[in-house]
């Protein structure tokens, strides 16, 4: 091997499927190393903080496609502050230095500020995609700045950020000779665009194939829209209302028909269910289908959509369907893959689905594999059942709305049923847990959960041994969030050698104290262990048997972040 | 400000107790509107007393009265686990549809330009029928529960607060206030098909 020139061996490494097996080769010998890091040039960073901008760059000098994943998983819901930290300004200053031919860029759960996408938007002449998930801290001025100045976008993809309204128009900011646009995505935008220059947009950019509306499009447009652009792939509808006897629908009905490649349809942020008909005909070739937002759809003209739809492999939906909606699902798409159930209306506690619409989905479509549903309750027969039914599921995320119910049947701990599934279902990779929950259930996921790499726990466990046999148990286990359970100090501090081989673990409400995480951080200096007090000010020197709001413990290679702001605590 | 629940402490006995209802049945029973939860304080020696037990996980003395409140489900942060963007825009929906004013658009079909009528100014269906014949300048034919508005080319619609769109005068008026958003005058035979889904 030592004699294979350098340009072989990169070649070899281009056909490795993933990062990890890179990491992997990347440990033979230097010369491997050194081959491997000068020809990667796709690179995933799980952690922000988990190194400097500049270690990246000093060992992936040739990076063209960057992911950066911020802020734990939890600040989704708004359990961390948004001032906490994940910016990725200084990622894009030391690229822009750095990295002349980055090309791609996607974050998740990042603040990007509009100076960051200013920047960004005038460092890289080849950039062409930009995807941010769950980000927030622009505004659509920073987004006219990508339009502008990116003259290669081919992706611009926009999911579930927080995004202010800014001065400028940014979609009229693509320039004429923008043709080169392959997806746009801004559903989740709240303001106006400019029509006209949309649909001009969408006339000269022939390889468009991925267009998704927010709901200021209205039906109209979207006629004309489908016109310009019938090799439409993916299609995100926005406001969809009109009088079916009026011009401008019959004229949408035609427009639809020449639409025959749609596989992912989306949108429907207003609908008049009266309409749906007109998009019957690409229902048939659907494979994703995501009417989580579109509340207007649902009893006959939810289910008569439904069953237009066989082929599909992904349905996302509001727990509007109901279980009647769910066996109806059950019975149409038999090649579903990926299920998501959402709350329309959790705060008041109403759901119209219950434990035997999974089950019913779990008999009708076996090839299902990653779930997430929330609801009110549950039983251990039934996921005894849908364990038997579903065995390949690598996701399994349940969330029954209101902490720590038990069987509504047998008024039992719901033990006996996540214990089901984790016996069942060997490949499974992500669970989150809920209901009524004792350790007994750790303990089925330390015995039985050889693949699982991320777990979700809330308001779970009787004592401190549950966390212990998961530690033990799970040997791939990279990414841990508990909260409001009873683990204490004794657990935190059980087995600390595991944290090392773990993204990150969070820990909030639960019995650990001040003095606890302490400790851990002097046993485990090449990890990071943060305090987040945002509620009570940090006193000037808190008691070590304070209990401890929420801790934040992650692998890094840069010590301590210094851009941690006063309510976070590094130890 | 919201704190974490009140369960970390305490083992929820309530939970496994034996009852004839379901379980569950009582927080829905015991189920409040969030805005009335937020007026509930218990006394200051109980948030004193619960700030003495544990200060990180009792933050918030609205849920230390853990006889009488319901289950704080509405206000413990970050549960259930929604993304944030998914949770702002169920609730943008809810506190349009709570009528922080009643003034609704009205549009009609073939009309220029929309209207806004302060809903709270009638009384009955018949008082805001009679105001929108006279703004838009039409007249809306008779109504029957099982017919809708016959008489005439119109029919008064609005879009409740699930975003479904609805005939007015199904449901009592009390409830067509509380749930309209906007209103829509529509036109010809698309307003009967309503009637008959």
């Amino acid at each position: 091997m030592t004699f294979f020139p350098e340009e072989v061996l990169e070649h070899i490494f281009s056909f490795l499927p993933s990062h990890q097996h890179r990491n992997s080769i990347s440990l033979v010998s230097k010369t491997w190393f050194k081959v491997e890091r000068l020809s990667r040039h796709r690179v995933f960073v799980g952690n922000c903080y988990a190194l400097t901008p500049q270690r990246l760059i000093a060992r992936f000098p040739r990076v063209r496609a960057l992911t950066l994943k911020g802020k734990p998983h939890v600040a989704d819901f708004n359990s961390v502050s948004p001032h906490w930290g994940c910016f990725v300004f200084p990622w894009i200053v030391a690229l822009a230095q750095n990295c002349p031919s980055l090309q791609e860029i996607k974050l998740k759960r990042m603040v990007v500020s509009d100076n960051s996408l200013d920047l960004l938007s005038r460092s890289f002449p080849n950039f062409n995609s930009l995807v941010l998930v769950g980000c927030n801290g622009f505004t659509t001025d920073g987004l006219a700045a990508i339009a502008s100045n990116c003259r290669l976008l081919e992706v611009l993809d926009l999911q579930e950020n927080e995004v202010q309204e800014g001065i400028s128009q940014w979609l009229s900011c693509f320039p004429e000779s923008c043709t080169s646009l392959v997806s746009l995505n801004f559903a989740s935008l709240k303001g106006q665009v400019d029509l006209t220059a949309l649909e001009k947009l969408v006339a000269r950019c022939p390889n468009l194939r991925s267009l998704r509306l927010n709901r200021t499009v209205p039906l109209d447009m979207l006629q004309k829209i489908l016109v310009r652009a019938p090799q439409l792939v993916d299609l995100g509808i926005g406001s969809y209302v009109q009088q079916t006897r009026s011009e401008s629908y019959v004229k949408l009905c035609n427009s639809v028909l020449n639409c025959k490649s749609v596989q992912n349809l989306s949108g429907f942020w207003e609908v008049f269910p009266p309409c749906l008909p007109a998009i019957y005909p690409v229902c048939w070739n659907l494979t994703s289908l995501n009417l989580s937002y579109a509340r207007g759809i649902r009893g006959l003209h939810l289910n008569r959509l439904i069953r237009q739809c066989q082929k599909l492999q992904r349905l996302w939906i509001l727990d509007c369907i109901g279980d009647m909606g769910l066996e109806v699902v059950a019975n149409t798409c038999k090649d579903l893959q990926e299920l998501r159930v959402f709350p329309s209306d959790p705060y008041n506690a109403i759901s119209s689905v219950t434990e035997g619409g999974l089950v019913a989905i779990s008999i009708g479509c076996p090839k299902l594999h990653s779930l997430l549903y929330f609801c009110l309750q549950m039983t251990n027969a039934a996921l005894i059942t849908i364990a038997k039914n579903c065995p390949n599921f690598t996701y399994f995320r349940l969330c029954i709305l209101n902490p720590k119910m038990p069987d509504h049947i047998t008024l039992q701990p719901l033990d006996e049923g996540f214990g089901a599934i984790v016996q069942s279902c060997k490949k499974l990779r992500r669970l989150s847990l809920s209901g009524f929950l004792t350790d007994k259930v750790f303990l089925y996921i330390g015995m039985y959960a050889e693949q699982l790499e991320m777990l979700s726990v809330a308001f779970a466990g009787k004592g401190d041994k549950g966390m212990l046999y998961v530690l033990n148990g799970c040997r791939n286990l990279r990414k841990l969030e508990i909260r409001d359970s009873p683990f204490d100090d004794a657990a935190l501090l059980a087995d600390v050698v595991k944290y090392e081989r773990m993204r990150f673990l969070w820990i909030s409400s639960c019995e650990v104290t001040l003095g606890g995480c302490k400790a851990l951080a002097k046993k485990v200096p090449m990890l990071n262990v943060e305090i987040i007090n945002e509620e009570d000010q940090m006193e000037e020197n808190p008691d070590d048997s304070m209990k401890v709001e929420k801790m934040y413990l992650y692998r890094t290679l840069d010590g301590p972040r210094k851009d941690a702001p006063d309510f976070v605590w590094a130890l | 400000m919201e704190g974490p629940v009140i369960y970390a402490n305490d083992l929820n006995l309530k939970a496994t107790e034996l009852r004839l209802g379901l379980p569950g049945s009582d927080e829905l029973e015991k189920q409040s509107p969030p805005s009335v939860k937020s007026n509930k304080r218990a006394s200051p020696e109980m948030a004193e007393d619960s700030r003495l037990k544990s200060s990180s996980t009792m933050s918030n003395a609205e849920n230390g009265d853990q006889e009488t409140a319901p289950p704080a489900k509405a206000q413990v942060v970050g549960w259930p686990p929604i993304r944030s963007y998914r949770k702002n825009s169920l609730q943008a929906k809810k506190s349009e549809a709570d009528g922080a004013g009643m003034y609704v658009k009205v549009s009609m079909d073939g009309a220029p330009y929309l209207r806004k009528i302060d809903l709270k100014v009638y009384k009955s269906y018949q008082e805001l029928l009679k105001a929108l014949e006279n703004m838009f300048k039409f007249t809306i034919g008779e109504y029957s529960e099982r017919e809708g508005y016959n008489g005439s080319d119109y029919a008064p619609t609005y879009e409740d607060k699930d975003g479904d769109w609805m005939l007015v005068g199904d449901v009592p008026w009390d409830m067509f206030i509380s749930s309209c958003k906007r209103m829509r005058i529509m036109k010809g035979s698309e307003a009967r098909g309503l009637g008959c889904l």
